[in-house]
């Protein structure tokens, strides 16, 4: 049977360009792979590998500037180059569906959830009238949505984001494609949802005979669904193989430095860090250690509602959408203490209140009740609006989530660095400040070249050591990392994260490690607190939640978390 | 399409005006004009080739010859030295109205967006109370309580422009209060007051610059309207609201260039003004072009 | 159920509009009291003599505290009380509203002339961007905010009156050969059709026709620039992405999707076109010696007649307020997101 060996969709020597002011740049080039029927085929690249632009050419949905400009893509035997706009559009969603990140967003907001389903049913001619509409409720329950009669009538608005995830993919199968391009669907979703939704696009597929492509930046979710993996980087496919393969004997360094770089359930800091870094094989930096005595930090109480104080002026045009009628209680009764030199991880999904927790304590939120004590002193007490001159403010500093926002585009790195010192530091004189802020730029591995340059001229990770600089140049006893690394790529995590190691080891501060991912998390902290809905639901020694968690939500996300295959070296170091 | 924005760093800020400006030739043409009214609005007085006051009753309602351009009135004034020398007094109340609108806007427009609370609602009912006008009759209102004076007028288009300030001051003000790099900067000991001039201000400059621009055309509509229907300006001082409406009167029986040239040199003025805008908003920031 | 939310959010709009009516009132309040000088010698008209100035001072409570003033102001208003112009000797009140049906058909022609060119327009240019039909609109829409009104009118009238001789003589709502229409709707081409004059609603409409393309002219811009724009943005949101990645045609993802998307934004916008229309009506108005509230007050501001121009104010106002509450209503009944957002 020759035509059962030929691969569902081929793509040969792909090139896509986007034309540009500077001229034509090329996103992708030369890429090949292909997609066997029944094979789940993963796509896994850091941002700018050209993932993403490879699937949309093969949907014909590039942006109107991009083009293909080489290779060859065949769609069982179709030549998907040269077919018509009309032939394309009956490929589309008949024979390839693909679904997308950002669900909320990928569902039209002014139209009912089951009515964008009957348009797709009804454009491919699949059923038409009353039929269209039982077959949409139909679709919305085999996504496992509840209570499908009536989700059928809600707005996206309404759905929480993996149930507009589920529409999406509810919409990608009306039409029984044979194909599914999944790219980025788990970005932005908790982890818990993430397994849920990976879970259903798999029991689909194998219902259905799907084939598909899993387009992500994460190898860890590729190794856990996908039977083959493409590895991406600025445009090119770097390796490409099957899953044991791959991880078992990597044959770029990229695709092992990329292994590497993914935090798993075990394993040190400094593995992290590509296999030809000399400090690859080192034992982790050692924090300074102090006397346990009497605590850095200490919560009691700590509270936060949200919305109780209505002002009655929501009608002014641009106060619509600002309140809410109800008091929401973010954080509900929180306490825990710090000591001086230890690393406490805070882990939780969205909403569970961690960052209003870290806000609360870095005193830019006022709480509604409980104390905040730093080395014994009541700060809670003391408003937000006032904190700015407090002598205390030079000992709480803070790492921001994201590295863009975090830093004025109109200050170069150098001024930057320099506001904090500027502000609060003893320093006299621009001379000591400047020979400061090089000595700061030097902790952090930042080139001192880079000073005077702007953000936007700068890479994320570049702009992450700023901010980090930023942070520390007071000294402060406690640092609290707001997913330090969420926003960055796996490698530059990977280096991030050791940074942030050495500095604590060098300068002997506490850590408050905010994050979803117990995985990154363990790697920097000694301790860790579990939080879901405003409570505290599970705290201990990082080792011992990670291997033995006492209560089902931490076990969830613990399971919820793809844990990459091991490598070779973990196997053989295992014998 | 993270991918594909990732290109888009890099390009440098001379490069991206030189680029604006050569993929919209229009612009070069809108600082050409601008020039123009510039020149016009200062030597203006000086290089009129007539007094545009003087009377010569034997000479008027002359088509336009080479003796005079744009031909004579009915008081036998010549109508070129008038449209030029009045350029100085349009662009004055204009300029003045706006410099006026865009100083109170942006500071009670900043302050509502940073501090938020009542700062804001008590702003807000105030902009609101204004916008609850059609602007224009609002304006009439004003000089006919105020006073049928130049000043008064410069007054009025002043209040009526102060909403748009207000507004674009206010939402970039409010976005960057929770920006990142606004928190950091209180984690680094500044003040309030100093958050609001060294980070949220600077960086929400741009965006109301462009907004004057884009201002400016319509506040010298305004003015001009305001003069058109008898307020402010007095005859026989040259502006170009009034001569249209002086022109007006002729329009029926063929005089059309007493109203035609004062009315085009508005136009143009205001036109050359929106290029500008859209010229400055496309360097500002490419994603608004509408 | 659903329909009683919506009832409900209807009626907080109407209730949310009170404030701003409660403002106008305050601000023509200050307006009137503001007047350089006796406010009772400016009402009472340059030939009063010392007791009828007097006399108005004491109706208008001048002699009064403020807030005593301000309570009288209020009812005066609520009984309909503006004053008498002096001018033509007649209660404020009558006269505005005598003259309000011919400002509105002015208005609302022009206004439905211009979004229905706008709208296409825009449409066209975000579906085509950077080719000629986007540039051409992109050059009409700055143009035509640069236009001032009432020199587009002038130049219109030279045009089409005396060189081609193809409109009537801009004076006014009619022809003075022809009989005004029994008054029904106060809409002169509307009530001559219901009488059954057909010549009669062409006269009107030839009339209407040259201050209508004027005012039209003028709100053609931001329309069209808006339409664009929010169109633009609907094409690039990632909804359409997924309609496209579905196989939608294209015409059900540009109307369906994409253009019901866009016409949120616009119609919010709308808002700021209705005061452009009404501030540029007065001009217009004046142009073409229509006999509406507009013309009326620039004629009174001439002769300092003062009750008159703070009536016509506040009518325009109030008009506006309301203008503005029912797109807040349209808005509110067509976004179903404005539940979740209370």
């Amino acid at each position: 049977m020759k035509t059962s060996s030929l691969p569902l969709i081929s793509v040969q020597n792909l090139t896509v360009e986007f034309g540009t002011r500077e001229g034509p740049v090329t996103a992708v080039r030369d890429v090949s792979f292909d997609l066997a029927r029944g094979e789940t085929l993963g796509i896994v690249g850091e941002s700018g590998s050209g993932k993403s632009v490879t699937s949309f050419a093969l949907m014909g949905i590039l942006d109107a500037n991009g083009q293909v400009a080489q290779g060859e893509m065949t769609y069982s035997g179709i030549d998907l180059r040269r077919a018509s706009p009309r032939q394309m559009r009956d490929i589309r969603g008949r024979e390839i569906s693909m679904i997308f990140q950002n669900p909320r967003s990928a569902l039209n907001p002014i139209r009912k959830v089951g009515l964008q389903i009957e348009d797709i049913l009804r454009e491919h001619a699949v059923a038409v009238g009353g039929h269209a509409r039982r077959q949409a409720v139909e679709l919305l329950d085999r996504v496992r949505i509840r209570d499908p009669e009536k989700r059928y009538h809600a707005y996206p608005h309404e759905l929480s984001g993996g149930m507009c995830q589920r529409v999406v993919i509810a919409l990608a199968l009306a039409c029984k494609p044979r194909v599914l391009i999944a790219d980025e669907p788990t970005t932005g979703l908790d982890v818990t949802t993430q397994k849920t939704i990976m879970d259903l696009i798999r029991d689909l597929a194998t219902e259905q005979g799907l084939s598909t492509i899993l387009i992500t930046h994460d190898l860890g979710l590729a190794a856990n669904y996908c039977g083959r993996i493409v590895v991406m980087k600025r445009g090119e496919v770097v390796e490409a193989a099957p899953v044991d393969v791959l991880f078992g004997a990597p044959r770029h360094p990229y695709t092992r430095a990329l292994i590497e770089a993914t935090p798993r359930r075990s394993g040190t800091v400094r593995a992290l860090l590509p296999p030809d870094d000399f400090r690859h094989g080192q034992p982790d930096p050692k924090p300074r250690c102090r006397a346990l005595s009497a605590p850095l930090l200490t919560v009691e109480g700590l509270t936060k509602e949200f919305g109780a104080e209505g002002s009655g002026f929501g009608w002014l045009p641009w106060r619509k959408g600002v309140e809410t009628d109800k008091a929401f209680r973010a954080v509900d009764d929180l306490s825990f203490e710090l000591h001086a030199g230890e690393s406490l991880g805070l882990v939780g999904e969205s909403g569970c209140g961690k960052s209003t927790t870290s806000m609360m304590i870095m005193r830019l939120l006022d709480p509604t009740q409980g104390s905040v004590r730093l080395d014994g002193e009541e700060i809670s007490a003391i408003p937000s609006s006032k904190f700015a001159r407090h002598p205390a403010r030079a000992k709480l500093q803070f790492v921001f989530q994201d590295p863009t926002d975090s830093l004025n585009p109109r200050f170069t790195a150098a001024r930057c660095i320099s506001d904090p010192i500027l502000r609060l530091g003893k320093l006299e004189g621009g001379k000591a400040v400047k020979a400061r802020v090089e000595e700061l730029a030097d902790l952090v591995n930042l080139p001192l070249e880079l000073l005077s340059r702007f953000p936007h001229q700068l890479s994320g990770g570049q702009k992450a050591r700023v901010g980090i600089a930023r942070a520390v140049a007071l000294n402060p006893s406690l640092l609290i990392l707001d997913e330090p690394t969420a926003a960055l790529d796996v490698s530059v995590q990977a280096v991030v994260l050791n940074l942030l190691a050495d500095l604590r080891a060098q300068l002997g501060m506490s850590y408050l490690f905010v994050s979803h991912d117990l995985n990154v998390v363990r790697l920097l902290c000694e301790r860790v607190v579990v939080m879901r809905a405003g409570i505290i639901v599970e705290e201990g020694a990082t080792d011992q939640v990670m291997t033995t968690p006492k209560t089902a939500y931490t076990r969830e996300l613990l399971a919820s978390s793809p844990e990459p295959p091991p490598t070779l070296g973990a196997l053989e170091a295992a014998e | 399409m993270a991918d594909v924005t990732a290109f888009k760093a890099g390009v440098k800020p001379r490069n991206h005006i030189v680029y604006i400006l050569t993929e919209n030739p229009v612009s070069i043409v809108a600082i050409a004009g601008f020039a123009v009214i510039v020149f016009a609005a200062i030597f203006g007085p000086l290089v009129a080739p007539y007094d545009p006051l003087a009377t010569n009753v034997a000479i008027s309602l002359h088509p336009p010859s080479w003796d005079h351009w744009f031909g004579t009135d009915q008081l036998g004034r010549d109508v070129f030295s008038r449209v030029l020398v009045a350029a100085r007094l349009d662009l004055m109340i204009s300029v003045s109205a706006v410099a006026l609108s865009f100083v109170i806007g942006a500071t009670i427009g900043s302050a509502a967006g940073y501090f938020g609370g009542w700062t804001d609602r008590i702003t807000g009912r105030v902009v609101d109370t204004i916008m609850a006008f059609p602007l224009f009759v609002l304006a009439m209102g004003i000089v006919a309580a105020l006073g049928n004076t130049v000043e008064n007028i410069i007054y009025a288009t002043a209040i009526i422009n102060v909403p748009f300030y207000a507004r674009v001051a206010r939402a970039e003000a409010a976005i960057r209060r929770t920006a990142g790099f606004v928190q950091a900067a209180k984690l680094s000991g500044n003040s309030d007051l100093r958050i609001l001039a060294t980070q949220v201000f600077p960086n929400a400059l741009p965006p109301m610059a462009v907004q004057a621009s884009l201002n400016m055309g319509w506040a010298i509509l305004n003015a001009a309207g305001l003069s058109f229907i008898g307020l402010g300006v007095r005859p026989p001082t040259p502006e170009w609201g009034i001569m249209v409406a002086e022109g007006a009167n002729f329009i029926i029986s063929g005089e059309w260039w007493l109203a035609i040239f004062p009315g085009l040199a508005l136009m143009l003025t205001v036109f050359t003004f929106n290029l500008l805008g859209d010229a400055l908003r496309d360097i500002v920031d490419p994603r608004q072009r509408t | 159920m659903k329909s009683w939310a919506r009832l409900r959010m209807v009626l907080g709009r109407v209730g949310q509009a009170l404030p701003a009516l409660f403002g106008v009132i305050v601000v023509t309040f200050i307006l009137t009291r503001a007047l350089p000088g006796d406010p009772a010698v400016y009402f009472a008209g340059p030939a009063a003599d010392e007791a009828s100035i007097q006399q108005i001072r004491e109706a208008l409570g001048l002699d009064r505290p403020l807030y005593e003033q301000f309570v009288y102001y209020l009812g005066d208003l609520a009984s309909g009380n503006l004053g008498v112009s002096i001018s033509t000797g007649q209660p404020v009140l009558e006269e505005l509203a005598r003259r309000l049906p011919a400002s509105l058909e002015l208005t609302l022609g022009a206004l439905l002339l211009s979004l229905a060119i706008a709208i296409p327009m825009g449409v066209l240019a975000a579906t085509n961007p950077g080719r000629p039909i986007d540039h051409i609109c992109r050059v009409i829409a700055t143009a035509g905010v640069s236009l001032p009104t009432f020199f587009t009118g002038i130049a219109l009238v030279f045009v089409f009156y005396y060189l081609l001789g193809w409109s009537p003589a801009p004076i006014g709502r009619l022809d003075f050969a022809y009989l005004s229409p029994p008054p029904i709707t106060g809409f002169y081409t509307i009530d001559a059709l219901l009488d059954g004059d057909p010549e009669t609603a062409m006269a009107a409409a030839g009339q209407l026709l040259l201050p209508m393309i004027t005012l039209a002219l003028f709100t053609l811009a931001p329309i069209a620039r808006m339409t664009r724009g929010a169109m633009l943005q609907a094409l690039g949101s990632d909804f359409i992405r997924t309609a496209k990645a579905a196989g939608l045609s294209q015409r059900v993802i540009l109307i369906r999707y994409a253009f019901r998307n866009a016409m949120l934004p616009v119609i919010t916008t709308l808002g700021m076109v209705f005061s452009f229309t009404l501030g540029a009506n007065v001009l217009v108005e004046k142009v073409f010696a229509w006999p509406g509230i507009g013309s009326f007050a620039v004629d009174a501001l001439v002769v300092s007649d003062y009750a008159a121009v703070q009536g016509f104010v506040l009518t325009m106002a109030m008009l506006f307020v309301l203008l503005n509450l029912l797109i807040d209503i349209a808005y509110t009944l067509i976004d179903p997101r404005i539940e979740a957002n209370g």
